[in-house]
């Protein structure tokens, strides 16, 4: 009965760990990229593991093996920047729209090292990272009032995204009129350009020629 | 021992709820460099349906090989330069699936790929699922309203990766008019110069120069 629990134990454990998982060396830095517009909040969990990729087996994760996680906001400013346990989550909360860079190495300190991690990893962004069992208990919400809230965030984040395009298109329109412009500068400097150097060259042969006597 | 009973009972009742009603939703967008494979791997019990959606956000031709692979290495989709995709599977067997991105067909540009990997329905509110009774009107009015929103997020999504493409594009090219301008006229004057030096040249050896 006993083993019967422990293992119940184990595979309740181990579904709810995240699903998803990668490979990474152990000195390996892995980023990726989230755009979303500002207020928006986002929550990541991981788990790291040891994994040797000659049996394919994961072990324990041993004492000291900390996830080291850092967040650049679109102007490449640090939000977040703090060394994890080997098992945990993260959240931050943007303030400016864009795209937002999320990078994860472990904190091993070997320089050259043939062993590979494992990391479980799920990110979740926005109302999918409301917990809404939570809401409902703090809250005390009825299931109807329970749904209406999850459309209110939902809607809420569709608003926000809708705003984050327009300030993207506007940045498009943008990025088209520089180029457009840039175009037209190159083409008159480059006119110009041609016609000086041609002027400059004609006069210094002149002065060469006459200077040899040849005209 | 009656309640020792019951308890397991309740303990397996719940496990069994865990194993089937395995969600997550994951999307990732990540940078892979130019000649690099990159796996990602996930546990998927037998009967759940999956969908693998993909697209290349910036980088050369924007495309990418896929290829998604069951428990026993099996191939399920394979996708040779391809720059979007989508792919709805059913797990026949329960274990490891794995899917991979190789951009090892290309030999400087590195891209940015864009993918989601929904596994299962979504989970339910929680109080939802212990209804036995059929839902009233307003209850399955918000349920057909949180689907479509769900639709609306989705579309919204695409719709920022196309602009996101469009937008690194004008972005690049922008910066490519600066250079190649600066560069030309470099050239110019360059070529300009070496034109006259080697016209000098010409007639700074020949000494015996009849000009009639």
């Amino acid at each position: 009965m006993r083993y019967l629990f422990t293992y119940s134990l184990f595979v309740l454990w181990g579904i709810t760990v995240h699903g998803l998982y990668f490979h990474i060396g152990e000195t390996e830095r892995k980023c990726f990229i989230e755009e979303i517009p500002d207020e928006t909040m986002v929550t990541g969990n991981y788990k790291l593991q040891l994994y040797d990729p000659s049996t394919g087996g994961t072990m324990a994760s041993s004492a000291g093996l900390g996830m080291h996680v850092e967040v650049h906001d679109p102007d490449d400013k640090m939000v977040l920047s703090r060394m994890y346990s080997s098992e945990g989550r993260f959240t931050f909360t943007s303030h400016s729209p864009g795209e937002h860079v999320i990078c994860l190495y472990s904190n091993s300190t070997k320089w050259f090292s043939r062993s590979q991690l494992r990391v479980h990893f799920d990110i979740q962004v926005g109302e999918h990272a409301i917990d809404y069992a939570n809401v409902a208990q703090k809250e005390k919400l009825t299931e109807l009032q329970l749904r209406v809230r999850q459309l209110l965030d939902q809607v809420e984040q569709i608003t926000k995204e809708q705003n984050y395009q327009r300030y993207r298109e506007e940045r498009f329109r943008m990025t088209s009129e520089s180029t457009n412009q840039r175009v037209l500068w190159w083409s008159i400097g480059q006119v110009a350009i041609l016609v000086i150097m041609g002027f400059w060259q004609m006069r210094h042969l002149k002065s060469f020629f006459e200077a040899k006597k040849l005209v | 021992m009656a309640w020792a009973s019951r308890s397991w009972l309740c303990l397996q009742l719940i496990i069994l709820l865990l194993i089937l009603d395995v969600c997550c939703s994951v999307e990732l967008t990540f940078e892979l460099p130019d000649n690099a494979k990159e796996c990602f791997h996930e546990d998927i019990s037998e009967g759940v349906d999956a969908t693998l959606e993909f697209q290349v956000v910036t980088g050369g031709h924007y495309d990418v090989d896929v290829e998604l692979e069951g428990p026993g290495r099996e191939v399920l989709y394979k996708e040779v330069k391809q720059q979007y995709g989508q792919f709805q599977f059913k797990a026949r067997t329960s274990g490891t699936y794995q899917v991979c991105f190789s951009n090892e067909f290309s030999t400087f540009s590195h891209k940015l790929v864009y993918m989601d990997l929904q596994v299962g329905d979504e989970k339910p509110l929680p109080g939802v699922s212990d209804h036995l009774t059929a839902m009233t009107q307003m209850e399955s009015s918000s349920v057909k309203i949180h689907e479509n929103l769900n639709l609306v997020i989705d579309y919204q999504t695409h719709h920022r990766l196309q602009e996101a493409k469009g937008r690194k594009r004008a972005e690049e090219i922008n910066e490519t008019v600066l250079y190649w301008a600066v560069g030309e006229s470099i050239a110019i004057v360059g070529i300009a110069l070496v034109q006259v030096l080697i016209l000098k040249n010409f007639f700074g050896e020949r000494t015996y120069i009849r000009v009639g």
